[in-house]
């Protein structure tokens, strides 16, 4: 039988995990400074042990201090953006949901652009802060116009998401348009995803709501299989469908403003990842999540080493190498229509 | 077993249902007919709490129905509503676990008995040959068989169908009633079928409601409530009403009336 069971989730988890690592291992060894990668490794493993030795004290810089922390934030973002995008997916029972389809993106990018402009870019703090905000907001007010009767409609959620979304982005070709020219390699590469802003101290930030709200989803995974087939398929199983849809809305939205404030839009990874895990796993959210976390960590990972290394020393927007590779790929699954059946 | 009394409900302005009461009691099958617009569906709807009547209330062994939890609900009562629509298809064998839902706890996953409860459902419902296959490549009548699987999964006290019988042929529609009338016959199953087709319902059901503008025009078996005065008041064209030869139940027929000569 090929059910769902924590016997295969457990282990579909302990595989995808050690392929997380192999990941952030070669993540940690390649960059535009040339360490070799059996001396990185023992930096890494040397300070976990708390030792000091090998290497010297620049390589034990690059590696601990710039290269592990970029990978384990690019995790973080990569397994938050694909939780996000499966959870909006169900919600909104829409295969192109994803975790920017009900604007928060767009919110953060204005906060990012206003804290830009003013100026705010070049404390460590002030751009993630401002666009989070920014996220929050669209969140708020997405949500008041989505809820009626107390009662979240999905339909009407997307629709609202989605018009206040081209709103924010008319707002930010106007920010664009009237900023000067240093400003405006600061926005695009904001806009096409980076890592290059974010500090070590980002993880942090990020790690809260990302942890909590793959958590929370979690425990609501087996319900979010039920809501697949329609608001009233799930009611007639027993489930408390408003509470679902609330909880699920709020989780994924602050997983995404989370992630967006430290990284900017980073696109496909939560439309593509999803699908993906999908295809190869099956639809059962009670696997999904953990699987899709996992890949998509590690997806993340792989692509912003490439980002970085790539045209090294010149650094790439992250973004710019998961859309190149996340968008042909996409399109191969939609010709195929092995997942997406109903497009 | 569920006693409705004076219910009214409105979407908006106009009512949908007005002052219906009625009683359903243990092991009955029971049809709702009435024409386009006149409140089966909504009637169903209210019965497990889907909709919440403004005026009335409804008690289901006593209790209440608006003081039941909603898995509570589900584990009494099993709905079978029309084709609901599949974005990722999961299999028949995960359908048919899905009725196993309103008894799972925290823990998310089944146990063995849950599994042992599903694989009997669907030896009932003849669907365990195909377990494996995704739901979306199956064909209409064996959809229905897994849904009634699910909600024999369930275990549950009453099965509410809403139109179960469109979208298939006779073929499959008589498979189909068959399966249900034996689970109300052997399981003593409380069965509450809305249905477009009043000969089907005449001649399965025990007792039958035909509704009128959200009203209850008739209650009573279905010689009582299948006439030809009935039927012509209710649905404002002629019919002419005579014996099943087979079974001996009201039956309605169809006729063309006043057409010209070719």
């Amino acid at each position: 039988m090929k059910l769902v069971t924590p016997k295969k989730v457990l282990t579909v988890s302990i595989l995808l995990g050690i392929l997380l690592i192999l990941v952030m291992l070669v993540s940690i060894t390649m960059g535009s400074v040339k360490v070799p990668p059996m001396r990185s490794i023992r930096i890494l493993f040397q300070s976990i042990l708390g030792l000091k030795g090998a290497g010297s004290e620049t390589e034990r810089t690059i590696i601990l201090s710039l290269r592990l922390p970029r990978a384990i934030l690019a995790g973080f973002v990569g397994a938050g953006l694909s939780v996000a995008g499966a959870t909006f997916q169900a919600l909104l029972r829409n295969p192109l949901a994803d975790p920017y389809i009900l604007g928060v993106s767009s919110g953060a990018a204005v906060g990012a652009i206003i804290a830009i402009l003013l100026g705010l870019s070049t404390s460590s703090l002030g751009l993630p802060l401002a666009s989070f905000l920014g996220a929050l907001l669209t969140i708020l007010v997405v949500f008041y116009f989505g809820r009626q009767d107390r009662k979240i409609h999905p339909n009407t959620l997307l629709l609202a998401g989605v018009i206040i979304g081209s709103f924010l982005s008319a707002l930010i070709m106007f920010f664009i348009s009237v900023s000067q020219k240093e400003e405006l390699h600061t926005i695009i590469f904001w806009l096409m995803g980076d890592f290059s802003f974010s500090s070590g101290r980002a993880i942090l930030v990020i790690f809260p709501y990302v942890l909590l709200g793959v958590i929370l989803l979690y425990l609501r995974s087996r319900h979010l299989n039920l809501i697949l087939s329609g608001e009233e398929n799930a009611i007639q199983l027993g489930v408390d469908v408003e509470r679902l849809k609330l909880v699920s809305y709020l989780s994924a939205s602050l997983i995404t403003a989370a992630s967006v404030s430290v990284c900017g839009l980073i696109g496909f990874v939560g439309l593509i990842i999803p699908h993906s895990v999908r295809l190869i796993f099956g639809p059962d959210h009670r696997l999904l999540i953990p699987s899709a976390a996992l890949v998509g960590a590690s997806f993340l990972i792989a692509s912003d080493t490439f980002a970085r290394t790539i045209l090294a020393p010149t650094e790439l927007p992250v973004g710019v190498i998961t859309a190149a590779f996340g968008g042909p790929f996409f399109i191969y699954l939609l010709k195929t229509r092995k997942v997406i059946k109903t497009l | 077993m569920i006693e409705v009394h004076s219910v009214s409900f409105r979407y908006h302005e106009d009512w949908v249902l007005q002052d219906a009461s009625f009683r359903v009691e243990k092991g009955e099958f029971v049809g709702v007919i009435g024409p386009n617009g006149s409140g089966k569906t909504t009637l169903l709807k209210i019965l497990y709490r889907l909709l919440s009547p403004q005026k009335g209330e409804i008690l289901f062994e006593l209790v209440p129905i608006k003081k039941m939890g909603r898995t509570d609900i589900a584990k009494r009562i099993a709905v079978v509503a029309q084709e609901t629509h599949l974005l990722f298809p999961f299999s028949v064998f995960e359908t048919v676990l899905m009725g196993r839902s309103p008894y799972l706890g925290p823990l998310m996953f089944e146990s063995e008995k849950d599994l042992e409860i599903s694989k009997k459902a669907m030896e009932w419902t003849n669907v365990l040959s195909f377990s494996e296959r995704p739901m979306d490549e199956l064909s209409g009548g064996e959809r229905k068989r897994v849904f009634i699987a699910r909600a024999l999964a369930q275990e549950p006290e009453v099965i509410l169908l809403d139109e179960p019988t469109t979208n298939l042929d006779i073929h499959h529609q008589m498979d189909f009633l068959d399966l249900i009338l034996t689970l109300n016959r052997e399981r003593g199953l409380t069965i509450v079928m809305a249905s477009h087709d009043m000969n089907i319902a005449s001649e399965f059901c025990d007792r039958l409601i035909l509704l009128q503008e959200g009203k209850i025009y008739k209650m009573g078996t279905p010689e009582e409530v299948i006439t030809k005065e009935n039927i012509e008041k209710v649905y404002g064209c002629e019919v002419w009403v005579d014996q099943n030869p087979f079974s001996g139940m009201p039956r309605i027929n169809l006729f063309k009336k006043g057409v010209p000569e070719r």
